[in-house]
């Protein structure tokens, strides 16, 4: 059986929900960033699967871009995280819904 | 041979994202997410993106991975209980709704089979090295390379002052 660029996309699709669900059904803040990288992280093999499928590196370089993205993204969070927890001394994201600090 | 392998570390990849939303304890989920960006490293060199295959590796699951791991023992979290109270029941019905569109679509057009990944025999000798990929991204994508930069001297900046703000 020949592995098709459907295969590819339907696991990514299987990826992006379960990450989709997480940042919506969990709680705390950490498991929230990992499920976003969860996200990014299927998006980047739909390109990958794609620059393989039409020949095309360009799906390459965008995945690359993807992934400066999710990095400074992770950095900024974290910092936000710990800022959060040494001045709420929580991470549930069910209590932190106050928009002044 | 090929389905084979891409079906051991497409399940790999599942149940370490299952594991990541489903676990109760935050290092435990850390680690499984590593799984996940593992095998689909695994999955990028199938591809033949073996330059994007490594790059993964060294950012996601190296970088990426030591700062979350880093970030949850120096808070010391607990594990949580994963009850969810009865107000979440519309957002997981919404969600179960759009994994059956989502699904749905697939299976009404996505099989079809329009073109196959399996034509390696048109792709060029460079592809998904490091060569053909700086060839691209030097050429034809230079300004939001080195964009990117700004971006990352932006988000330095800004941890830097989360960080100072925290300890005043």
């Amino acid at each position: 059986m020949i592995v098709t660029i459907e295969h590819y996309l339907v696991l990514s699709a299987i990826l992006f929900i379960i990450g989709a669900y997480g940042v919506i059904i969990r709680k705390n803040l950490v498991i929230v960033l990992m499920s976003l990288e969860l996200m990014l992280n299927s998006a980047n093999l739909a390109f990958v699967a794609f620059s393989k499928a039409l020949g095309n590196m360009t799906g390459q370089v965008f995945m690359i871009m993807t992934l400066t993205v999710a990095a400074a993204e992770v950095a900024v969070g974290l910092a936000l995280v710990v800022a959060i927890y040494t001045h709420r001394g929580t991470l549930d994201i069910d209590v932190l819904k106050m928009l002044k600090g | 041979m090929e389905s084979v392998l891409f079906y051991i570390f497409a399940a790999a990849s599942v149940a370490g994202a299952l594991l990541v939303v489903f676990h109760k304890n935050p290092i435990a989920s850390a680690l499984s997410l590593v799984l996940t960006l593992f095998s689909t490293a695994v999955l990028f060199i199938f591809l033949l993106a073996h330059f994007v295959a490594a790059i993964q590796i060294l950012v996601y699951a190296g970088a990426i991975m030591v700062l979350f791991m880093f970030t949850v023992m120096f808070l010391n979290i607990r594990e949580e209980s994963l009850k969810f109270d009865a107000q979440n029941l519309p957002v997981k019905l919404g969600v179960l709704l759009l994994i059956l569109f989502i699904f749905g679509y697939f299976a009404s057009i996505g099989f079809k089979k329009s073109f196959s990944l399996n034509h390696a025999a048109s792709l060029p000798e460079s592809f998904g090295t490091v060569e053909g990929v700086g060839e691209v991204l030097f050429k034809d994508y230079l300004l939001p390379f080195e964009l990117t930069s700004v971006l990352i001297v932006v988000a330095i900046l800004g941890v830097v002052a989360i960080a100072k703000r925290g300890t005043d």
